[in-house]
């Protein structure tokens, strides 16, 4: 793998400073920040050959489309779906999980069936599955976590009924940083003829992730999570899914003949693209994969293991810390409260100190409520991150509590 | 002392530092030393929408002022409002109506708690003139 200084100098924000110190950015489960190479991808979109996709005859909207599937190409490939057709651009993760939740509802869903999720969810992977379940008369099943943070499988394989026509889980949690027996998960599902969406917003940007090996049914992620623009996300669904599904959206492009009495959808995968689509973020994130590639998933991976392993070690030295979610099976995220220091004091201090973590529920009050916390602090390191940045990390924590107490 | 000598007097404790670490230091003292509220007001009445640590604040009015005590879970979030209640506390509605926190400005803190850091401090401000608008128009309560 490239050495550190030579991937720190391929993300120009890292140099930045934050009141005269460095930035160390922990903050990598929110957003990633972009590689140059993304940023020049968006911005000769914009400067060569800016147009509409799938509409111009010119060449710059064939360019502009060219590109744009090549993207969707990219992304295929990255997760190792089948086909291309497969492979669906939304604004986001969110976006793609409310599509599904709002299509596979008004297509299979009836008064009486269940949707099974996790106790360790995203509110996006929640709240789509709630609001379907009031449209469509279903219930929402939950499976509970132990207190290591990780979901009873026990538990699951109870719940899992004639009545369960979905579920939907994370392949990584956002609060924790556990990761989810995804595979176990999917084939007890498959087992009873249960289709499974795969949330990977916190998974797919730390290895190598392979929708044919998960044998999942759908799976979203989103640009920004994985060194891509914002405004841009994936929905991976099998064929024989998406061909079933109503589309959520009506508009343009996605149309194969409109009349005032009926309209006809487009095929694969357009049938899902109303509008005109995010083309730059797409061809961005097409970037970025590719950038992910020439490093080598399995680096990235067995680099962030070190940086966790040393973080975990580190930070589980300093008295009066406590991380949430003991699982051995984690990506390289640390989510932690200081004896009596309020997160929020601890997250001010830190960005005082140039270092960015998040405070707060981090969009999933179930996990926190699991826990009776309201909020912890969570740092989210990425291959970027350096050992000296954690070394900091730790010296600014000792700081926060030496002024609290 | 009016609502700018109050404001004035804070810019001058602020203003003996440089560092930002000093200027949270002294925050942090001010929300240690910040009087105790009722525990009874620490209910869902009270607290304020908005913020990413719990802030509870309780008004009294009495002979046509304003007293208001208040609590957080968060010391930094303590010291912010325990400053608004150094300014605006024992007022009458009219002083808190009409009151300009410039001081906030003054001291630094703006850029640094700006409606975006979801510290809540507009949200606490804008609580105290509502009470005090509540108050001027019943008259009592």
């Amino acid at each position: 793998m490239k050495d550190i200084t030579h991937i720190r100098a391929d993300f120009p924000i890292l140099k930045t400073k934050v009141y005269g110190k460095p930035l160390v950015y922990f903050d990598n489960g929110a957003t990633t920040q972009k590689p140059q190479c993304v940023i020049d991808t968006v911005s000769d979109v914009f400067t060569s050959y800016n147009a509409n996709i799938h509409r111009g005859i010119h060449s710059l909207s064939d360019k502009a489309s060219e590109e744009y599937e090549k993207a969707r190409e990219k992304v295929r490939s990255f997760i190792n779906a089948g086909k291309r057709e497969e492979i669906v651009f939304t604004s986001g993760a969110t976006s793609s999980i409310n599509a599904v939740a709002f299509s596979f509802g008004e297509r299979f869903i009836e008064n009486g069936d269940e949707i099974i999720i996790s106790h360790l969810e995203h509110h996006a992977n929640i709240v789509p599955w709630q609001m379907m379940c009031e449209r469509r008369g279903a219930k929402l099943k939950v499976i509970p976590i132990n207190d290591n943070g990780e979901i009873i499988l026990g538990e699951y394989y109870k719940l899992l009924s004639f009545k369960t026509k979905l579920v939907a889980i994370a392949q990584v949690s956002n609060a924790l940083g556990i990761i989810l027996p995804v595979k176990e998960i999917i084939e007890a599902a498959h087992s009873a003829n249960v289709p499974v969406l795969v949330d990977g917003a916190q998974g797919v940007q730390h290895g190598v992730t392979d929708v044919c090996a998960f044998d999942c049914d759908f799976y979203v992620f989103s640009g920004h999570k994985i060194y891509g623009p914002t405004g841009i996300g994936v929905l991976y669904g099998k064929e024989k899914w998406l061909a079933e599904l109503p589309p959520y959206q009506g508009g343009g492009d996605m149309v194969e003949n409109v009349t005032f009495e009926k309209t006809t959808y487009n095929e694969l995968p357009f049938k899902f693209e109303a509008g005109t689509m995010n083309f730059p973020g797409a061809i961005g994130l097409g970037t970025a994969l590719d950038y992910l590639l020439s490093l080598g998933r399995e680096n990235i991976a067995a680099r962030e293991k070190e940086l966790l392993d040393y973080a975990t070690n580190r930070l589980s030295g300093i008295e009066g810390l406590h991380i949430y979610g003991g699982s051995p099976f984690k990506i390289s995220t640390i989510s932690f409260l200081l004896n009596n220091i309020h997160q929020y004091d601890t997250g001010m201090i830190l960005d005082k100190l140039g270092i960015a973590v998040r405070t707060g529920t981090h969009c999933a009050q179930p996990v926190m409520d699991r826990f009776g916390i309201d909020g912890t602090v969570r740092a989210s390191m990425c291959f970027y991150n350096t050992i000296e940045e954690i070394e900091y990390l730790g010296t600014g924590i000792e700081k926060v509590i030496s002024m609290f107490s | 002392m009016t609502v700018n000598q109050v404001q004035d007097a804070i810019a001058d404790e602020f203003s003996v530092f440089d560092d930002w670490m000093d200027k949270y230091n002294l925050l942090i003292d001010m929300g240690k030393d910040l009087p105790a509220i009722d525990p009874k007001f620490k209910m869902k009445d009270f607290l304020i929408e908005g913020c990413q640590s719990k802030v509870w604040l309780h008004p009294e009015f009495r002979e046509n002022r304003v007293f208001f005590t208040a609590d957080s879970d968060a010391i930094i979030t303590k010291g912010i409002v325990g400053l608004l209640i150094r300014v605006l506390s024992g007022r009458t509605p009219d002083e808190i109506i009409s009151a300009e926190l410039w001081f906030i400005d003054k001291i630094g803190l703006k850029q640094n708690l700006s409606p975006t850091r979801s510290n809540g401090l507009l949200s606490m401000v804008r609580q105290m003139k509502l009470y005090a608008m509540a108050y001027k128009a019943t008259g009592s309560r």
